[in-house]
């Protein structure tokens, strides 16, 4: 081992571990407000990488239709709602709510063609179509069980991740995809090389999180968020809407996916189904945070890149078992170290 | 009255039922052999429809890559379906479950992954895949007029990563080589760069990545950034248009070797697999576009081509659906002669259920983003 493999494996590590922070932030967030551990995490990642790689390649991406067609059921689910308590007149209200940027977004795909957008556009379009398929999931799926345990919420986030695998795989078929490079430089630090593209995905991944943290710890909605996470009830007897606040931990989880896509999409190659090997390593991240610590699981989440990075150079073929494994100590050392709180119990 | 005729219907269709000749096809168009199964299942609808005027159905269920699953469908094929043959499956290990039922209900299996039983275990199982022994002895060849004296191994941590290593160390002594590394990663591996390390540190004079499809392009690039400049050989699984796609510039000048079917537009007029190769492809090409042909689709055709051959004296013995045929049609598969198909020519015997000879294999190299025939094999 000499300085140039060490910095090299470094230099690996902390790239996918950035990632691995942001999906283990994610996966934190979600738990916390709504008590999911969203194991279609990763899938956000997949899906938005994709979507760009299928813009890139100068085609409309179906997630597009998956979204509009999402967001039609939970429009049929909230006029059917309304209807049976008599409120028919929010029905305008409604759709102009729900579906207004599903529709903007198909419009725009039907009527560009994608290979005269800019490469920038290119990239934000991927992220806005991925973004609100967050809320969608939520509102179809988690907010009718909000009150089910969470044996049953993990369940059904087991369920929903595998019927996502079988959509992704029948719009983006079982090939890889690779999105085009940022940026193809490298920083020379005497016989280091950094590549850019790696320091532009740590960059965005700490940018990221301190703007979690800044908005967790010093803004209202941020604060009313964490409430709901620490008691919903006492968070909804203060005036909190908690429905909301799951939508929005879905929107925000979804949009750290489709970031996640888009930073990790030109380093590797990303096959319908590499979402759940990263929710996996990033839930691992998560764990080491307890499920609670924000900071925690990123410093956890760059553990477990760095982990991955110096194992695939020593012994390859154990590589994920040394990764999981790292769960057991974790494990034991949360379970003698904090008081086991029952379940709010419904 | 409806139940009379739906009665009638039934008896009907059980009638003709009994007359045609039945064949399961499990294969893996879900999970991680998705990219091997989903050419394979669009190719059913090219394989041959009826013959010596019986008609074949073909049953297609979807085993997700999953053993149980494999099992389960083809207890399905044996126990409800009562087919006259199994085609399964894609991979090596889904295909193994299989060949038990195969055995214990004496029917018939054509394997589409390269699965080599031994001894009474192969009675009832022909495999049409190439062995990886065969594919990799053009490589060996290749490997000599190159002066390749040490190898590094990259492969995936399953069955086809085991089984290129074990061929490639087996062999090593009496090719004059050495593998000095084996790495292993997994299909949807965010990074290889340590795997990559590893092996150019140790500064091979050739490295052979035993991956399939895309996937196998990762650590190629990633060995390229690394700045190696060997030789780089993959396997035949990794020869379809995504891979070069997704390699791009970077898989110039990497060498392996593929069935002949996909340099159908390519192969010397005299290769006996041209024509039915160049059919396949553009019956293929004009149903899923141009550039869609896979290697693991010819794999049912050739499985087609075959029971075609054997169905067809089969049926002078026996009637479909009872053991007598399925025994007839297993005894004419076993006595196949010089049947071409789209991956070379079969001759199949009792101790070679393969049957593949070198015609079976033609060495490519990737020149400007496209395959370049380097040998025809014959």
């Amino acid at each position: 081992m000499d300085w140039y493999v060490f910095t090299f494996l470094t230099q690996d590590g902390l790239t996918t571990g950035a990632i691995y922070a942001l999906i283990a932030l994610a996966l934190v967030l979600v738990f916390a407000v709504t008590r999911v551990i969203l194991v279609g995490q990763g899938d956000f990642v997949t899906l938005s990488a994709l979507t760009l790689a299928t813009l890139q390649a100068g085609k409309t991406p179906a997630t597009v239709w998956l979204l509009l067609g999402g967001a039609s059921l939970v429009c049929v689910k909230m006029l059917a709602a309304a209807a049976r308590e008599g409120r028919l007149a929010q029905a305008p209200r409604i759709l102009l709510m729900q579906m207004t940027l599903p529709c903007v977004l198909a419009l725009v795909c039907w009527l560009v063609e994608p290979a005269t957008l800019p490469g920038a556009l290119k990239v934000l379009l991927s992220i806005v179509i991925i973004a609100p398929l967050g809320p969608v999931l939520y509102r179809l799926v988690y907010q009718p069980v909000a009150q089910a345990s969470v044996l049953q919420l993990l369940i059904i986030s087991v369920a929903i991740h595998i019927a996502v695998i079988g959509i992704s795989l029948w719009i983006f078929g079982a090939e890889g995809f690779r999105t085009l490079p940022f940026t193809s430089g490298n920083l020379d630090l005497g016989e280091v090389s950094i590549s850019l593209q790696s320091v532009l995905v740590i960059g965005i991944a700490l940018a990221l999180i301190v703007a979690l943290y800044l908005f967790f710890g010093h803004t209202l909605y941020g604060k009313a968020l964490r409430a709901t996470a620490f008691n919903q009830r006492g968070a909804q007897l203060v005036g909190v809407p908690t429905d909301l606040a799951g939508s929005h931990a879905f929107l925000l989880a979804a949009i750290i996916g489709a970031v996640s896509g888009i930073l990790i999409g030109p380093i590797t190659t990303l096959y319908y189904d590499s979402g759940f090997l990263i929710t996996l390593k990033g839930f691992v991240a998560a764990i080491i945070g307890g499920m609670a610590s924000y900071p925690l699981a990123a410093a956890g989440a760059f553990l477990v890149g760095l982990l991955e990075s110096f194992a695939s150079f020593w012994v390859s073929a154990y590589k994920e078992v040394i990764v999981f494994t790292l769960v057991l100590p974790v494990l034991l050392w949360l379970s003698l170290t904090t008081h086991h709180v029952e379940e709010e119990q419904h | 009255m409806k139940k009379t005729t739906a009665l009638l219907v039934t008896a009907l269709a059980s009638a003709t039922a009994m007359a045609d000749i039945n064949i399961g096809i499990s294969l893996s168009t879900t999970g991680p052999g998705a990219s091997l199964g989903i050419p394979e299942r669009n190719t059913v609808a090219l394989l041959p429809k009826e013959v010596g005027g019986e008609k074949i159905n073909y049953i297609v269920l979807d085993d997700a890559t999953d053993s149980t699953a494999a099992a389960k469908n083809a207890r399905k094929f044996v126990d409800e379906q009562r087919v006259d043959l199994i085609i399964a499956s894609s991979t090596v290990p889904t295909s193994s479950v299989v060949a038990q039922i195969a055995r214990e209900s004496r029917t018939p299996q054509i394997a589409l992954a390269p699965f080599a039983p031994t001894g009474d275990d192969k009675t009832w199982v022909f495999t049409v895949a190439q062995t990886n022994e065969l594919m990799a002895s053009v490589l060996f060849e290749h490997m000599r007029a190159n002066n390749v004296k040490t190898l590094g191994y990259i492969g995936y941590s399953d069955a086809w990563g085991d089984d290129w290593h074990a061929v490639l160390t087996s062999s090593a002594e009496a090719q004059g080589f050495t593998v000095i590394s084996n790495e292993r990663f997994n299909r949807t591996d965010s990074s290889v760069a340590g795997q990559a390390l590893r092996v150019n540190r140790g500064e091979p004079d050739a490295v052979l990545i035993g991956a399939t499809g895309t996937p196998a392009a990762l650590p190629h690039t990633a060995l390229r950034r690394l700045g190696y400049k060997g030789l780089i050989y993959h396997t035949h699984g990794a020869a379809n248009q995504s891979f070069l796609r997704i390699g791009g510039s970077a898989l110039e000048g990497a060498v392996l070797p593929v069935g002949p079917v996909v340099m159908w537009n390519q192969l010397p007029d005299s290769h006996p697999s041209k024509s039915v190769a160049a059919a396949y492809a553009r019956d293929y090409e004009a149903a899923h576009g141009e550039g869609s042909l896979s290697p693991f689709g010819a794999y049912l055709m050739d499985a087609g081509l075959l029971i075609e051959r054997a169905a067809a004296v089969a049926l002078q013995q026996a009637e479909p659906g009872t053991p007598a045929f399925r025994a007839a049609l297993r005894d004419a598969l076993e006595s196949t002669r010089d049947l071409a198909g789209t991956h070379g020519v079969y001759n199949l015997s009792a101790e070679d259920h393969f049957g593949h000879d070198e015609r079976a294999r033609v060495l490519i190299q990737v020149s400007n983003h496209q395959w370049e025939l380097l040998s025809a094999g014959d």
